[in-house]
């Protein structure tokens, strides 16, 4: 261990003076993949894959020690604990890229006219065709269900929270929010099936139990209330009291201020809120898988009857053994994302322009 | 009201889990078997659970370093524009349904996992990971790999977030110390971070534990306790719940929901964990994703 020069305690001159020549580290780099090469080809112990990491690891090693020599041991951790860092970065895009690409390249094979229009009734496993069309109607239906009942129970109970919860009540009711929003999907599915499908439905179907659209907008919606309400709450706290004040000062009563004065001036927030939940959603597969039931044909009816949705017949044709089914899941799957995608960036942008920042 | 959800959640899945518990012929905890359908029905939780936690550990030991990397490069070593950019794109990745990563494992990246398990079991096969003969393919570290996929983002923007919140002075304090900036990193930055990552990783692993549809697609539906992770095998039992309900009759059913309770039960705890955590701490107040 050569330790650098030092002029006086406490004072690395290492750090700022000496750099470790370029060359020497494309020479450690070249080094680093020739060995690994070398051991990968000559022994047949793997494939290029193991070249890369191996040469890497060799790399750092190498450089860590280059670096050690000229710069000083600190400079070294420094610099290999930098390019660790950097390189789970690129490894993390790595996923990322063959997901788009794969979504891009083989979803677009069916993306045509007649997916838009039919659905999967009388579609059998030789038939090229067969659509989406009923799927995308029960996506739309029990997403639009959902958020009608969890809205205003999400944004009413943030205001009671904000607004008129004091003590020890409002603060687990707060941390049971958050608990909630990590409830998985599939129980909040089997919550509906045991409470909706196998007890209430029985009552008025004769004594069978019902699966439809509905109860699948039941089950979005218990995923959705505490994401609402997290958010509402949020923004409903960035409303400067000032404002507030001033309505009180004025003489108006709380009900109004709160109306008038709070709900407005947060409302880009909340909707943001409400749409990045939405999006969450429409992209939930175990709850709709366990009580919409399914579908082929088109359902318009959500209180009756099976319906299916884009990311159940996602599912569903992933696991069908046609050989046309694959096209029909990626195009579906692309429908879905860009649905997802398009929520989610509009969101981000009514977010951007919102005045009330953190 | 959301107390109200969470007891109503307990109640209606215990209502409904009981007869067929009764029914059970074997010990609902130890039993590795799931025939719930049969006369007399014999079903148990052991090798679901076991699955549920093979994966997830498989996909926390593969995320958590890179996630944390990422985090790192995004708050302390990356342009701003490159942050702003890639830190949208991770919550972009974050909203993408989980049925497209089930989709895309166990079509597109079955392959690489599948020769690399072939290579790992042909070179280390005397390590009991990965040992066995094949099939190779759907297995627990597919299902763990894409596991590791989805819950990489929301490890990623919630550690982002805590690291970003290091107070600048003592970042400043650390460098004009003369500290390197991985120095700064390790000796300012981390330990202020510290509960804050432990709860994001306590939150993706409740993710994880959850994951339902992913998993349904990507492994490979036997029902044994193993600790082999490569070969074709593994369930979990949220996935179990997805593939098993188009054909359970009346125990069937119940059988599946008092598994979604105990599931239920091991992510409520999870979560309260991590959000007693938090709470603690205050380190951040971010909405959770």
């Amino acid at each position: 261990m050569t330790a650098p020069a030092q002029t006086a305690p406490g004072r690395d001159p290492g750090l700022r003076g000496r750099r470790t020549p370029l060359l020497v580290l494309v020479g450690v780099a070249v080094v680093a993949f020739g060995v690994s090469a070398a051991i990968c080809y000559g022994t047949g112990f793997g494939n290029w894959v193991l070249v890369l990491v191996m040469g890497l690891i060799l790399y750092l090693v190498g450089s860590f020690f280059a670096i050690n020599r000229y710069e000083g041991r600190r400079a070294a951790r420094d610099r290999t604990w930098g390019a660790l860092i950097h390189s789970a970065f690129v490894l993390a895009l790595l996923p990322l890229v063959s997901v788009v690409w794969t979504l891009i390249s083989k979803g677009t094979e069916r993306l045509d006219l007649n997916f838009f229009s039919t659905s999967m009734n009388n579609i059998g496993a030789r038939d090229p065709d067969g659509g989406a069309v009923h799927a995308i109607i029960g996506t739309l239906e029990q997403v639009a269900i959902a958020a009608a009942i969890t809205v205003p129970l999400g944004v009413l109970a943030a205001v009671y929270i904000v607004e008129y919860g004091r003590g020890r009540f409002t603060l687990a009711i707060r941390f049971f929010v958050d608990v909630m929003t990590g409830i998985p999907s599939i129980v909040a599915g089997l919550f509906v099936l045991a409470f909706w499908v196998l007890i209430v439905t029985p009552w008025f179907n004769n004594g069978q139990p019902a699966f439809s659209g509905f109860a699948a907008a039941l089950a979005l919606s218990v995923l959705m209330l505490p994401t609402i309400v997290r958010s509402t709450e949020e923004m409903l706290r960035l409303v400067p009291a000032p404002l507030r004040e001033g309505a009180y000062a004025l003489g108006v009563p709380k009900w109004k201020t709160i109306v008038r004065v709070v709900i407005p001036t947060a409302l880009p927030g909340i909707i943001t809120g409400i749409m990045l939940s939405i999006a969450r959603a429409a992209g939930e597969t175990a709850p709709v898988l366990l009580v919409a039931g399914g579908s082929d044909a088109v359902n318009i009816n959500p209180f009756e009857n099976n319906q299916t949705s884009l990311s159940l017949f996602v599912f569903q044709q992933a696991g069908d053994a046609s050989r046309f089914a694959p096209a029909r899941a990626w195009t579906a799957a692309l429908t879905l994302v860009a649905l997802v995608l398009i929520l989610t960036i509009a969101a981000k942008l009514l977010a951007g322009r919102n005045r009330l920042r953190r | 009201m959301v107390l109200v959800i969470i007891v109503a959640i307990t109640a209606f899945l215990v209502a409904e889990a009981v007869p067929a518990l009764q029914a059970d012929d074997a010990n609902f905890l130890t039993e590795t078997e799931w025939f719930p359908n049969q006369t007399p029905p014999e079903f148990g939780i052991a090798a679901l659970a076991w699955g549920t936690l093979v994966t997830s550990v498989i996909a926390l030991v593969v995320a958590v370093p890179v996630a944390l990397g990422i985090a790192l490069y995004l708050s302390h070593y990356a342009p701003r524009r490159i942050a702003t950019t890639f830190g949208f794109v991770i919550d972009l990745l974050a909203a993408v349904p989980s049925v497209v990563f089930g989709l895309w494992g166990f079509t597109v990246f079955i392959e690489p996992v599948r020769s690399f398990s072939v290579w790992l079991n042909k070179y280390f096969g005397w390590i009991p990971l990965f040992g066995g003969d094949g099939p190779f393919g759907r297995s627990f570290m597919l299902g763990g790999l894409v596991l590791a996929i989805m819950v990489l983002p929301i490890i990623t923007a919630l550690s982002r977030e805590v690291f970003r919140q290091t107070p600048t002075a003592n970042e400043e304090a650390a460098l004009s110390l003369g500290a390197t900036r991985w120095e700064m990193i390790r000796t300012a930055v981390l330990p202020y971070g510290r509960p804050g990552v432990i709860a994001s990783v306590m939150l993706g692993l409740g993710r994880a534990l959850g994951e339902t549809i992913a998993l349904a697609l990507t492994l490979g539906f036997i029902n044994e306790i193993t600790v082999n992770i490569i070969q074709n095998g593994g369930n979990s039992i949220a996935a179990n719940i997805a593939n098993g309900f188009g054909e359970a009759g009346e125990i069937g059913r119940g059988a599946l929901i008092a598994s979604g309770l105990v599931l239920f039960a091991i992510t409520l705890v999870v979560n309260m964990a991590a959000r007693a955590i938090i709470y603690r701490r205050r380190e951040f107040t971010e909405s959770a994703a």
